[in-house]
């Protein structure tokens, strides 16, 4: 992440957002996505162009849209997971928990633990289910083996995993199913207590019932987090989420609360595409 | 078939392989068995002939015994069994931090123009003949030291498996899937320990075999212990003295105008076959009892 241009919003570098004087009020403790004017290149191709969204705290947000649209890219600015990728840049502003993150001195492993990831295909280590979700916990420091017990096993419960998992936690994740896979992944992200979770496809790569279980989990976790779900199903993202945002070629076309956009959208390019004209 | 379906129409006759085809089928195939047959043949053969020669002399003392001198018959070569595990230790102990260290380093960080220079390298080490590496070590090691030992055979052993491992390391991490770094990473892991706790785990299976391919290849180097640890005729564990070696003795006795001599070589050929078979299983039955982190 090279140059973030505008920079209007603080630059302090705050240790957590509880101490941080709220530059937005709406942000200052419920802990919701701002992106403003947000353009990010690879090399001389643009791929996201001046995305301005609000994700609010403690709900859905699904982002929809064509293959190549840009909304897994979108997604990855979130906790920077575009800096892997060479050659990336990025102008504009996501601002969480009153910072913007593309800030070339933002702490990204700090960033990395607040707002977790679940990727398309279920990617648990090749190691035991105990030590997938237990790695979070070591990576903060955690020691305390009673501790870390505790732990697993609330992320594994918020995850729905832990009854089926709780008599072989020392088994390899990769014995289990797929679906029971991704929700390990969850639980994995879960126990690092984030505050947002970023869900890139999480049911694409599963079938019905478990995609069923990870959205009834999504629609539970909710409660508590703040979800960006980018899907391709619609389906999905009618059934899941408070507010869609639809993406075509690298723009944000229209977001709105979901009901809207699925009824009553306001773009005819929103129209064609939920309708099934072009996509 | 069932008697029920209705039957299949056929607009096209069918028959079977032409002539020519099953002909050049069946010599192709014959050509694949022949070379496979090839493949194995010279270490069936080398096999045969050590077992052979080597189990006369292959008795409880010439594992126990250190070599008579020259004229009598007998004796054994304890002082090179324990001095080949000795130099070998040494080399591996050497070799695999910093070829792991360096193969990690080319695979992570490797793509600007240093990285090609150790690639570069690193090839060009593993093409060097083995008598040349002994003379580096022997400039490196014996010279300042003033006198040959075992130290300058392990450096010279070192040499000679580093490349393998720096290579093959940066192989397998490469092979690591994307997706582990990336979970990783997305959990607020910095990089070492993305590399520490899932990259090298993950590929350490694999690092191993090249430790154990790279360990027996410089278990059976001779050239490069000439001029290093150079060998003696006697108790020899001191790491900073002159060190026994199987491959030497192997060269000295095979050489020598001595029937005792020639079939104390093929043993000692024998006994180093078994060392470096005996080793691998070692390590690989007990690395898979650990059970996965």
């Amino acid at each position: 992440m090279k140059e973030s241009g505008l920079s209007v919003e603080m630059r302090v570098n705050v240790p957590t957002p509880s101490a941080a004087p709220a530059p937005e009020p709406r942000q200052s403790r419920e802990v919701g996505v701002a992106v403003r004017e947000l353009d990010l290149f690879y090399g001389s191709h643009q791929a996201l162009k001046h995305i301005t969204l609000d994700v609010s705290a403690r709900s859905v947000t699904a982002i929809i849209g064509p293959s190549g649209c840009g909304k897994s890219t979108l997604l990855r600015t979130f906790n920077r997971m575009n800096d892997l990728i060479a050659g990336v840049r990025t102008q504009g502003q996501v601002v969480i928990g009153g910072r913007n993150v593309l800030e070339r001195d933002t702490d990204v492993v700090e960033l990395r633990r607040r707002v977790g990831m679940v990727f398309q295909r279920p990617n648990p280590f090749p190691k035991t289910i105990f030590a997938n979700v237990a790695f979070g916990l070591r990576l903060l420091g955690l020691r305390n083996r009673v501790d870390v017990e505790f732990r697993v096993e609330q992320a594994l419960r918020k995850a729905a995993l832990w009854d089926e998992v709780k008599d072989r936690l020392d088994r390899s994740a990769l014995q289990l199913s797929g679906g029971q896979q991704q929700r390990l992944c969850i639980a994995r992200c879960l126990a690092v207590e984030p505050e947002v979770m970023l869900m890139d496809e999480p049911a694409s790569a599963l079938d019905p019932s478990a995609t069923a279980r990870i959205e009834e989990l999504v629609l539970e976790l909710k409660r508590t987090y703040t979800i960006v779900v980018v899907t391709h199903n619609m389906q999905q993202a009618a059934r899941i989420s408070d507010r869609t945002a639809f993406m075509l070629s690298g723009e944000l076309i229209e977001a709105d609360e979901t009901a809207h956009i699925f009824t009553s959208p306001k773009q005819k390019l929103t129209e064609d595409y939920i309708t099934g004209r072009f996509g | 078939m069932s008697p029920a379906r209705p039957e299949i129409p056929a607009p096209l006759a069918m028959h079977g392989p032409s002539l020519r085809r099953r002909v050049s089928n069946t010599a192709m195939t014959v050509l694949c068995y022949t070379a496979a047959v090839l493949v194995i043949l010279p270490l069936a053969l080398i096999l045969w002939h050590v077992v052979r020669l080597g189990l006369p002399a292959f008795t409880p003392a010439f594992f126990l015994n250190l070599p008579k001198p020259t004229g009598e018959s007998g004796g054994g070569m304890a002082n090179a069994i324990v001095g080949t595990g000795l130099l070998v230790a040494m080399g591996t102990l050497m070799a695999v931090p910093i070829g792991v260290g360096a193969g990690v380093f080319l695979a992570e960080h490797g793509n600007g123009r240093f990285g090609t220079m150790v690639r570069t390298t690193a090839d060009v080490l593993a093409g060097v003949p083995s008598i040349v590496i002994g003379v580096a070590a022997y400039g490196l090691v014996v010279v300042p030291m003033g006198r040959f030992s075992g130290l300058a055979g392990g450096v010279a052993l070192a040499l000679i498996m580093l490349p393998t491992i720096v290579r093959s390391t940066e192989e397998v991490v490469r092979l690591v899937p994307r997706s582990y770094r990336e979970a990783a990473l997305a959990l607020g892991a910095p990089r070492w320990r993305v590399i520490q706790e899932v990259v090298l785990p993950a590929a350490a299976p694999a690092v191993l075999t090249a430790v154990l391919l790279a360990l027996a290849r410089a278990a059976g180097e001779t050239a490069p212990l000439l001029f290093t640890a150079l060998g003696s005729r006697f108790w020899s564990v001191a790491i900073d003295r002159p060190m026994a070696s199987l491959p030497v003795y192997i060269y000295d006795y095979a050489r020598a105008p001595y029937d005792d001599w020639n079939r104390q070589a093929w043993t000692a050929a024998l006994v180093l076959l078994l060392l470096v078979t005996v080793v691998s299983a070692l390590v690989r039955l007990t690395t898979r009892r650990i059970p996965r982190p």
